[in-house]
């Protein structure tokens, strides 16, 4: 993870940002909600062979295989089986200059909300760490913290393609 | 831009794609024509001069139709029998379909045009049709800076003396002299002599007769083209101004006073190789896709009858079963026949050959018979347009590099002439192109010396034959002592396979010392739908590609053997099979051990056959390939995925990948790992 940093919310230009907001691990996560395509109940995907842990595999939504990665594993945390409440968020991706259809999955959904883009803060740098973050910016609201996900990132890795390194090897 | 703007620039797409055809349809022509005179040809070829020359006109484009033009007139002569087609003439023809190519492209991609210098050629053109067949036998034009209006000197004196009855064919002189007008500054004078008193005067004739004085940069044959319609009512003397230097003042935007490029500089960089956005398909697919739709709203409209409310009983049932079969029937041809629309002959490719080889073995001084096979396989569009250069490069390579002067074969003990053999055909799922030659072979001492004077190995490496023989792809590699004409032009083969690759192939060389090369390219069919056998692992659906298959055996415990400790073969009547663990070479399962196993799937890819442990065979199927790339990526040892008939995905497996990858795997995991069982992945365990 070493290409590019994370874009601190940078499109100011609206007065407000619409969120789409999911938990994950008890938390609350957004997107923006003009990159959602559309919200899915979990179904079990096809795997992919020699891809990242997170890579949970494809599914079929109308004919477009698209993959699906584990925003808890993504992050980092412990796996958890899928439940009731699981979904899975289907992005619009820009990857380079392509546009990819990729889904994550999350514990639950949560809302949508207008967040004023002044409320939307850079996410705090922590010095270090493992390259740029998938959070984007931190959105304080009156009772509850939101982090925005840089959408773009989910999927990336060292040299930008998923299977890049293994096509490579 | 207006309308109009747009539209021209649809004319003009259409206007290139159809001349690029018309070339190279004058080529083919001109090149059957050197195997000996054929009325009919030579009938096909002015046509295909003509019409370029008519669009050319359309478009403006005044060097191409003039050039055009005394093309025609050339090939008129022939055809009229006025000349007799000779080697000499073919030859010149071929170097007009060059040069008439390059401006071509030069307008296509916006470039100056003027660099490509008609003006000797066009001489040459000229000078066969005056002096008959045994025109003059100009030099090959130099590539030199030349003024390309030479021929168009500074202007003409015409002399036009009508007949007198020449307006009663409905000319009018005002009209050509309107005409000439537009070519450049025109000095008038009429000569009154012929006119006779008043009384004597019929109006109907025509008694007046002038000379003009044309200046400009304007060809004898423009001048020819505006008296076209009267030649045959009038005495016209057409005679150069003199021997003063062309003074610029070009009619034509296109016609820039010097030429700047030396032309031989741009040769080869001319091919057409830009993917063309549309696709020009026979009236005959298209009807046949008529038809097929046509059909399936039949087989609809009979469906739709049995959609009341009646009781399902046997005879409904037994509709219902016709109209489904049919249904079936009708959609596999209709996608047959959509797939049929983007796919083209390779003798699209193939065409251009004959010509190469008959102008490079003249250039090198060899004897080349050039065989081809496969014409008609036919391969995606967008592969074919992307195709062309790397076998070009291929063909010149061979017959630089590959095949030997006759003196050379002589001693060698072949026959005086080679051969260069250019084959197409499916293998597996994929179109093997093959460039053979019976020539020398490649010189693998050389090549490793080659390699380490370029610094591409070290002294100390030791190669296998294999691998020497791979190092003409490195990049930067080229063995060529001096650059030539022909090859060792630094486009190298690492070019060729990067294009290959970048098409999804693979290219492969095979080398015979004394007894030739053969270098072959593997593309993919890229047909969207494809054969496939649905197999099990681990519970879940894959396709093979039914062409790659070779066979399906039970596994007997005894045939299963161990190599080395390490690598599970098995022995099929004599053969020794490598065996992979599909599941766990898919992350599906943590593997098992193959004489436990129930299924082998025997399957070849790259020329290397693969055992595969497949859990269960389920029915054979034609699925619809989905790109794995467009929303993830490539994944080894996949082609792709697609969608089942329950809507569940399965991927379809990609043998030669595969077996790459279980070569990777098995070789990169420790010596004391287990029997084909790889070194752990990252994601393996994931889906477990």
């Amino acid at each position: 993870m070493n290409e590019g940093s994370a874009t601190p919310a940078s499109k100011q230009s609206s007065t407000h940002e619409q969120l789409l907001t999911f938990v994950v691990n008890g938390e609350e996560y957004g997107v923006d909600i003009l990159r959602v395509q559309e919200i899915r109940g979990w179904s079990t995907p096809m795997p992919i062979p020699n891809t990242p842990v997170y890579v949970k595999g494809v599914i079929n939504i109308r004919g477009d295989i698209v993959p699906i990665a584990d925003l808890r594993e993504r992050l980092g945390l412990e796996h958890r089986d899928y439940g009731a409440t699981t979904a899975v968020v289907v992005l619009r991706v820009l990857n380079g200059s392509r546009h990819r259809i990729m889904g994550i999955v999350v514990d639950a959904m949560s809302d949508v909300t207008n967040v004023p883009s002044t409320d939307i803060k850079p996410p705090p740098d922590f010095g270090g760490g493992n390259g740029p973050s998938l959070a984007k910016g931190i959105a304080t609201l009156s009772d509850k913290m939101v982090t925005i996900l840089d959408v773009d990132q989910i999927f990336s890795l060292p040299g930008g393609d998923p299977v890049a390194q293994e096509a490579a090897a | 831009m207006s309308d109009l703007g747009t539209l021209q620039l649809q004319l003009m797409g259409t206007f290139f794609e159809e001349s690029f055809e018309g070339l190279d349809h004058l080529e083919t022509g001109l090149l059957k024509l050197e195997e000996g005179f054929d009325a009919g040809t030579v009938n096909d070829i002015f046509r295909a001069a003509h019409s370029i020359k008519g669009a050319a006109g359309t478009f403006g484009f005044g060097a191409i139709t003039e050039f055009a033009h005394d093309m025609e007139t050339l090939l008129d002569a022939v055809r009229g029998g006025a000349m007799a087609p000779s080697a000499e003439l073919t030859a010149m023809l071929l170097e007009s379909v060059d040069i008439l190519r390059r401006v071509l492209t030069a307008h296509r991609d916006g470039s100056d045009p003027a660099a490509h210098d008609v003006g000797p050629l066009r001489r040459r053109l000229q000078a066969a049709v005056k002096g008959g067949a045994g025109g003059p036998k100009a030099p090959a034009p130099p590539a030199v800076i030349h003024a390309p209006t030479a021929e168009k000197a500074g202007g003409w004196n015409i002399d036009f003396r009508p007949h007198r009855v020449l307006l009663e064919s409905g000319n009018e002189p005002w009209r050509l002299v309107r005409e000439l007008e537009q070519m450049g500054t025109l000095a008038i004078t009429s000569d009154l002599t012929g006119l006779p008193p008043l009384a004597d005067l019929v109006p109907a004739c025509c008694y007046l007769s002038w000379r003009y004085r044309l200046e400009g940069a304007v060809t004898r044959a423009q001048i020819e083209d505006v008296f076209a319609w009267v030649i045959d009512d009038c005495d016209l003397v057409i005679a150069p101004l003199g021997e003063q230097p062309a003074v610029a003042a070009p009619t034509a935007a296109n016609e820039a006073p010097a030429a700047r490029a030396p032309v031989a500089q741009a040769a080869r960089k001319d091919e057409p190789d830009s993917p063309l956005a549309s696709l020009r398909v026979g009236i005959d697919k298209i009807d046949f896709l008529m038809n097929m739709v046509g059909e399936l709203v039949i087989t609809q409209s009979m469906l739709g009858e049995l959609d009341d409310d009646g009781p399902i009983d046997e005879r409904r049932l037994g509709r219902i079963r016709d109209g489904l079969s049919q249904l079936a029937r009708n959609s596999r041809a209709l996608q047959e026949s959509v797939m049929r629309l983007r796919s083209m002959p390779i003798s699209v490719v193939f065409n251009r050959f004959p010509r190469l080889v008959h102008d490079l073995s003249k250039q090198l001084g060899k004897q080349v018979e050039l065989a081809v096979t496969g014409q008609g396989t036919e391969l995606d569009k967008t592969i074919l347009e992307k195709l062309g250069d790397p076998i070009v490069h291929l063909v010149r390579n061979s017959l630089d590099h590959g095949l030997e002067p006759p003196e050379e074969r002589l001693a060698a003990g072949k026959s005086a002439g080679g051969t260069l053999f250019l084959a197409a055909f499916h293998r597996g799922g994929d179109i093997v192109i093959e460039v053979r030659d019976d020539g020398r072979g490649l010189d693998l001492d050389r090549i490793l010396a080659k390699a380490r004077e370029r610094g591409l190995v070290t002294a100390e490496q030791a190669l296998t034959e294999s691998e020497i023989t791979n190092l003409i792809f490195a990049p930067g590699f080229s063995t060529a002592a001096a650059v030539t004409d022909v090859s060792g032009r630094g486009v190298g083969m690492d070019v060729v396979r990067r294009n290959v690759k970048s098409l999804g192939g693979n290219i492969s060389v095979h080398s015979t010392p004394g007894r030739g090369t053969t270098i072959s390219l593997r593309l993919p069919l890229t047909l969207a739908i494809i054969d496939g056998q649905l197999i099990r692992v681990a519970e879940r659906p894959y396709v093979v590609p039914l062409l790659s298959i070779v066979e399906s055996v039970q596994i007997e415990r005894t045939l299963v053997k161990r190599l080395a400790g390490q690598w599970d073969v098995y022995r099929l009547r004599d053969q020794l099979i490598p065996i992979v663990d599909l599941g766990l070479l898919l992350g599906v399962t943590e593997g098992q051990d193959a004489a436990d196993a129930s299924l082998l799937m025997v399957v070849e890819g790259d020329g290397q056959r693969l055992g595969l442990l497949v859990d269960h065979l389920d029915g054979q199927q034609q699925v619809v390939v989905k790109s794995l790339e467009a929303n993830f990526g490539r994944v080894p040892g996949l082609a792709g995925a697609t969608i089942l008939g329950d809507g569940s995905v399965a991927f379809i497996l990609d043998v030669q990948g595969l077996s790459k990858l279980a070569k990777h795997k098995s070789t990169g995991g420790h010596r004391s790992a287990a029997p084909a069982s790889p070194a752990p992945v990252p994601g393996a365990g994931a889906t477990a």
